[in-house]
């Protein structure tokens, strides 16, 4: 109310300040008050430079009288009673036409929004002013007739005194009495009649309804006695219970869950082979966008609003590149499986209490996981349940018969086996603790039924169910990365296993990308320090093992290579470079870990073109050992070969005749392990796969470098050695193309380059002074750092102005009723003074009057 | 079981038995002359199959002759034969101590066998014997020497010694680390300079200059060893206290031990060396033989042949060299064009990178020197910089802007405005030799254009510099000069990331991804 008043007065001085009204006062100067300013700041119009003290308390004492004054007076008074009855006070309105338009007004009342639709029933229909369907329910039991017969007759007659009209009832009870008494009576005797009457029967009416209940209690009672007679052989206890409230229980409950039952979820529209295509091409371009922008190292500043895009739920949406026409069906289909799932599990979780966060990453997961499953219905079946805890085969065959697609004869083969082998696989699994635990599980089975082990596992164990499994599932990816250097160790490698494991390793690092990320550095940061170890103490070390390769190959699996820097992919580069620049070759073994790790950087930079120097380097000194005069060459072999000496013809052929027999074949990933090869053709063989691949790998360096300045410089040394040393004469005719092809893309003669020049920059602006600004927020200076505390000091220091304002309204308020009251005491006073002189006066004068009389009777 | 307990038994009885047989004969001889002929029974036992009785009997052997030397009981003079020993008319006494140098003769003589013997400690305990018997020597001159021309210090034993201890056949630094507590000793590092010296010269002279790895690799083990104190009034450490006139004493100069140093690496590096002795020696030269000649300019020629050999035995020849180029005025002309034919790809794969870049960062740090030099230069590392590993460029980038920064009239290198934006040949000839002739003032550096593109984002970013104005001030490239792989590795993997990227296209098996290679060229089985 204050604070009300204080604006409106605030307003009211306003207005009389800018009132034309008043121009006088304004220029009076002893009315005018001027606020002299601390500092005369330029160009700030100051609202309150002038003020009128005089104005504007008037204005607020004529205000306090107004408001305040009046309440003051109107103090402990009673209200008013005001009639608001229709045409109470018309006299020009006859009776009936009154009736009949409060009648009117009634129904409008009644009938606004309610009925508004009822088209069969205009009206509700009721009996004594009781809605006839209502009475119909008959909800309460024990009342009902009682209450509704008297409640009628009693309405019936009250009404008519009631709400008849004063007139109305006093013309029909004058009626009634005429008949029977024939003696007028006052109205105020009816209704004292009226009164008594309804009292007594309404005493009458609850005597009854206390003697209904009180027999009903007996009779329940004594049917409770019989009951325990008829009653067999429940104890007595027992029986009790349930007696107290048998069926409503149950249909209590029946009442709830109908309340609680979902009603049909509005799902999403089902979109058509098209709209799906056409989404996931936009997807598609995006992530590339992205991609292609944290390639170019833009990325690195705006990190933080990168990940948007990377989070677990957008990312498990899952797609794959290459799956067009025929994949999407098969998505497409998928998507109807999930969507059922999803209600399954929807209602699950409602009842649960429903976990909405929790929700939408399963919903991804499951899908993800499903579209895998699609993919890899060849070595492993992916299965998606995610919100049933107890997988049950049912669910296992509803989703074989989802598949879509009826599959080639083997295929259905193979899934029996799978089947079977599922059969005998317990469904829920321990979460390893150690790798060791992490091995038991997995050693002794085949590499799909590994995957079928893991995939249980990562269900039974998915971070939505209970709170340490995401710790474990962290913890498993780690193992996993360990079972699998282990599977690329042993002898022989078995990589198969590796391959089958992949999609679930990927599955974990997109769940935890910080976990995964931590992973691989710690197997790239060991592997290195102990490379590094190597080098100091021997001076040269072993090339890295086949388990560090594949560790590799699945890092860029897992991660983008393209990107400028990324935590995992720049280590891992540097990790190829160290190897390729620093590990001796020294067996066939060592050549072919060398190409694979050539293949793997190739691969690293093939999208963004980055040049890798270590690369070609390593490919030239590859080529290098197939040359057998290493005299007067025109090109300088770099660390870790040599010129000339031992291990200098590792890949120089021993007879150069096996080459008519030799044909294009994939080396094997082993051999990188041990070189199976035995005889000395079988190797030649292997010399000359090894040397294709070489030539392969320049070739693909060749078309990826080929728009860099430098390009001819570049291949210059690789160019010399094919041109003048590779005894390319004695290899065969697919080697020999090869060759051709490398010669023929790296030109002679460096092409031509434009000199260089810096970057047209933009010219620097002339420097100004630019003003310093100083937030002025409601407290003055800036105090407090955070949003918080800024938001915190301002309601602070709002609540004292507030405080400190009320403080001095009501201050003034109580001055003024203290004046007033003073006012009032005063003038009481004088009053009275007033009226003690005029009768001190009338008595002077009626003494004197006495007096006169006196003395004249004396004369 | 019985046996080998029986074994065991005996073993323990002729350890005990030897060890008694040897201790009552020393006594015995000690006490009494009578026994002296015991001294054959325990200078048999240094030709023993078993080590510990070797080590017992020097043990034993080097207490006896001890106390005969402080006795006087060992013949002074020159030795008469033995044979002769009873035809000439000698007292009972003399002829005694004649018995017993000779005796002492034969002991010294197998315990420098004994120094090649296979057995480590044998080694040591004949070797600690030996100095004992050095020290005596010393103070009980076997000579009758002409006090004014020599001081007693037994020469002819340490000779002998030290001619043992730089073996030709087999690695001897075990043992001439423990030699090295001797050599603390002022005197007996003088004389063993001087041995070393004279042995080198005979040992390299008698297998005509050819290489001899064994023998110059305990050479340099045991020159490396030794120390020549900084200052003269330290010599004050001897093993032979001489009584007459020790400030005349050769040993206590210390300009006669600076010369003898200095002689005794000079006749070493004289000879052919292997090329792995040339790095060892080359490494330590500036720091610890430098310092220490008395006139280092005579390396010159030693340097200036390394300088020839090429390759890491040139990068490090530059260190000396330019401590004789800085402090000694020394003049090497066309230094700059050797130092322009040094480099070749292989600069950035050596171990000593670091060195030679401290050492090139130097010997350019000069803004005296012409544009076309330091251009050639700027051109051919940059040209050079295509085959380097990361940590090689990352030193590399910021010393070819800091070169161009030195000199602002090579900033054409990255920046030629007044050219016509035709593109053209690079005029860079890769192949010439001399700077002067390169036309590398021509060119411009597109190598670093194209590094713009290497992979590692550091490399990246520091080749990124050149498409702008250089800072105004150089960077400081000593701090990265040592930089290896892994800590770069390290660094990058101890940053805070605040987000992860992950390929988002889902990868299914091992050999098969968008841009696979590996799986075109390799395959599973």
């Amino acid at each position: 109310m204050m604070r009300k008043q204080q604006t409106f007065s605030r307003g009211l001085s306003d207005k009389v300040r800018k009132s034309k009204a008043a121009p006088e006062i304004q220029k009076n100067p002893f009315e005018v008050k001027i606020n002299r300013k601390k500092f005369d700041v330029l160009g700030r119009k100051s609202k309150h430079d002038v003020g009128l003290p005089g104005v504007s308390r008037s204005r607020a004492i004529q205000k306090r009288k107004e408001t305040l004054l009046k309440e003051f007076r109107l103090k402990d008074k009673n209200n008013k009673f005001i009639d608001r009855r229709f045409g109470e006070y018309d006299s020009k309105l006859t009776p009936e036409e009154k009736i009949l338009q409060r009648f009117t007004l009634e129904r409008q009342r009644t009938q606004d929004r309610k009925d508004l639709y009822n088209l069969n029933e205009e009206e509700e229909l009721t009996h004594y002013g009781q809605s006839l369907a209502e009475m119909e329910k008959m909800t309460d039991v024990i009342d009902s007739d009682s209450d509704s017969e008297e409640k009628g007759l009693l309405s019936a007659e009250l009404t008519a005194t009631h709400f008849g009209g004063g007139g109305g009832l006093l013309r029909k009870k004058s009626a009634g009495d005429d008949e029977e008494e024939h003696k007028p009576r006052s109205r105020q005797e009816l209704i004292e009649e009226l009164i008594i009457k309804s009292k007594q029967e309404k005493r009458e009416r609850q005597t009854q309804k206390e003697e209904a209940q009180e027999l009903t209690e007996k009779l329940d009672q004594d049917w409770r006695s019989i009951q325990n007679l008829l009653a067999h052989k429940t104890p007595k206890a027992e029986r009790k219970d349930e007696t107290d409230k048998p069926k409503l229980d149950q249909y209590d409950m029946m009442v709830r869950e109908l309340g609680f039952e979902m009603k049909a979820q509005p799902s999403e529209k089902l979109k058509s082979a098209e709209e799906l295509a056409r989404e996931e091409r936009h997807r598609l371009q995006t992530l590339e966008a992205d991609r292609l922008k944290r390639m170019m190292g833009d990325a690195e500043e705006e990190a933080g609003q990168t990940n948007t895009h990377i989070s677990a739920d957008d990312m498990n949406d899952g797609f794959m590149l290459d799956g067009d026409d025929r994949k999407t069906l098969a998505y497409k289909d998928g998507k109807w499986n999930i969507e059922g799932e999803e209600e399954e599990k929807e209602e699950e979780e409602d009842e649960e209490g429903g976990e909405e966060e929790e929700d939408d990453g399963d919903d991804a997961e499951g899908q993800d996981e499903e579209e895998e499953d699609e993919d890899d219905e060849g070595h492993c079946d992916l299965q998606s349940d995610e919100g049933s805890e107890d997988e049950d085969g049912q669910s296992t065959e509803e989703e074989q018969e989802c598949a879509e697609e009826p599959p080639a004869v083997i295929e259905e083969q193979k899934k029996a086996v799978q089947e079977a082998a599922r059969a005998e696989l317990p469904y829920t699994f321990p979460a390893p603790e150690s790798y060791s635990d992490l091995k038991q599980l997995l050693q002794d089975h085949e590499s799909e039924q590994q995957c079928v082990i893991l995939d249980r596992t990562l269900k039974c164990h998915h971070p939505s169910l209970a709170a340490g499994n995401k710790a474990k599932l962290q913890k498993l990816f780690g193992f996993l990365l360990e079972y699998v250097g282990d599977l690329a160790t042993q002898n022989p490698p078995d990589l198969k296993t590796v391959s089958a494991l992949i999609p679930q390793i990927c599955g974990l690092c997109q769940m935890f990308p910080e976990a995964a990320c931590k992973a691989v550095q710690t197997l790239l940061s060991d592997s290195g320090h102990s490379m590094e170890e190597t080098l100091e103490v021997k001076g040269r070390a072993p090339m890295p093992d086949l388990d560090m390769l594949v560790l590799l190959k699945i890092a860029a699996l897992l991660f983008p290579s393209s990107d400028f820097r990324h935590p995992v992919m720049t280590p891992a580069f540097l990790y190829i470079s160290q190897a390729l620049t620093r590990c001796a070759v020294v067996s066939l073994e060592d050549v072919c870990k060398g190409l694979i790790l050539c293949c793997l950087a190739l691969e690293f930079v093939s999208l963004s073109q980055r040049i890798f120097p270590e690369l070609l380097n390593f490919l030239l000194g590859l080529l290098h050992l197939s040359v057998s005069d290493k005299h007067n060459t025109g090109y300088t072999v770099v660390s870790p070969f040599r010129r000339q000496g031992k291990n200098c013809d590792l890949l120089v052929l021993k007879d150069p005749s096996v080459s008519h027999s030799w044909n294009r074949k994939p080396i094997s990933l082993q051999t990188a392990h041990r070189v199976t090869a035995q005889s000395p053709v079988e190797r030649d063989h292997f010399r000359l796969s090894l040397i294709d691949s070489c030539l392969d790998l320049v070739k693909r360096c060749t078309s990826l470098y080929k728009d860099l300045p430098s390009y001819a410089h570049i291949f210059q040394p690789i160019r010399a050695l094919l041109l003048k040393h590779l005894p390319v004469e004695g290899y065969p005719a697919p080697l020999q193309d090869l060759h051709r092809e490398i010669l023929d893309a790296i030109p002679e003669k460096p092409s031509q380059h434009a000199p260089l020049v810096f970057k047209k920059k933009k010219p620097i602006p002339l420097k100004l002074f630019t003003p310093k600004i100083v937030q002025i927020l409601d407290y003055g200076k800036k105090r407090g750092n955070t949003k918080e505390e800024k938001e915190h000091e301002r309601l602070k220091h709002k609540y004292k102005r507030e405080f400190k304002g009320a403080l001095r309204e009501i201050r003034k308020d109580t001055r003024f009723l203290a004046h007033e009251k003073l006012n009032d005491v005063m003038s009481r006073d004088a009053e009275r003074k007033r009226k003690v002189k005029e009768l001190y006066g009338s008595l002077a004068t009626q003494e004197g009057e006495w007096k006169a009389l006196k003395r004249k009777n004396r004369k | 079981m019985a046996p080998s307990t029986d074994s065991n038994v005996k073993d323990k009885n002729s350890q005990v038995s030897y060890k008694k047989d040897i201790n009552t004969k020393t006594g015995r001889i000690l006490q009494n002359k009578k026994h002296s002929n015991d001294i054959f029974d325990v200078i048999e036992y240094l030709q023993s199959e078993k080590d510990k009785e070797i080590i017992f009997a020097t043990d034993a052997c080097r207490r006896v002759f001890c106390q005969l030397f402080d006795r006087g009981d060992l013949y002074v003079g020159d030795l008469p034969q033995e044979e002769d020993l009873m035809s000439g008319d000698r007292g009972a006494e003399e002829k005694y101590r004649i018995f017993m140098r000779h005796r002492y003769n034969n002991c010294v003589e197998l315990l420098l066998e004994n120094m090649d013997h296979e057995a480590f400690q044998v080694k040591e305990a004949s070797l600690c014997a030996l100095m004992k018997f050095v020290a005596a020597e010393g103070r009980h001159p076997l000579q009758n020497l002409d006090l004014i021309e020599h001081y007693s210090f037994p020469r002819e034993l340490l000779r002998t010694l030290v001619e043992h201890l730089l073996s030709t056949k087999e690695d001897m630094s075990l043992l001439i680390s423990r030699f090295q507590e001797f050599l603390e000793m002022d005197d007996v590092r003088y004389y063993v300079m001087s041995s070393v010296r004279d042995n080198i010269y005979r040992v390299m002279g008698r297998n005509k200059k050819a290489v001899i790895p064994i023998y110059q690799n305990n050479v340099y083990t045991l020159l490396s060893t030794i120390n020549v104190p900084s200052q003269g009034s330290k010599l004050k450490h001897f093993l032979v206290k001489q009584a007459y006139n020790p400030e005349e004493w050769k040993a206590a100069k210390l300009k006669e031990h600076k010369r003898a140093f200095e002689q005794m690496w000079l006749q070493f590096l004289k000879f052919k060396l292997p090329s792995s002795m040339y790095k060892k020696i080359l490494v330590i030269l500036h720091e610890s033989i430098m310092p220490q000649m008395s006139d280092p300019s005579l390396l010159i020629d030693f340097l200036s042949a390394a300088y020839d050999i090429g390759g890491a035995i040139s990068l490090l020849a530059l260190n000396g060299l330019f401590i004789l180029i800085h402090k000694h005025n020394l003049d090497y002309p066309d230094f700059y064009k050797k130092l322009y034919s040094l480099l070749d790809p292989s600069i950035f794969h050596v171990k000593y990178r670091a060195r030679f870049f401290h050492l090139m960062n130097i010997f350019l740090s000069s803004t005296h020197l012409p544009a076309y030099l330091v251009a050639a230069f700027v051109k051919r590392f940059a040209r050079l910089s295509l085959t380097a590993p990361p940590t090689a460029l990352l030193i590399l980038l910021p010393f070819v802007c800091n070169l161009i920064h030195r000199h602002p009239s090579c900033r054409v290198l990255i920046h030629r405005p007044s050219a016509t934006e035709e593109p053209c040949d690079d005029p860079y000839v890769m192949e010439e030799e001399d700077p002067a002739q390169c036309h590398a003032l021509e060119s411009s550096l597109w190598e670093i254009k194209t590094l713009q593109k290497h992979y590692h984002p550091d490399v990246a970013k520091a080749a990124m510099k050149i498409n702008e104005p250089l800072t105004e001030q150089e960077e400081d490239i000593s701090e990265i000069l040592e930089l290896s792989t892994f800590e770069l590795m390290e660094r990058e993997l101890k940053a805070e990331r605040k987000t992860i990227p992950l390929e988002f296209d889902t990868a299914t098996e091992l050999l098969k991804s968008p841009r696979e290679v590996l799986g075109v060229h390799f395959s599973l089985d």
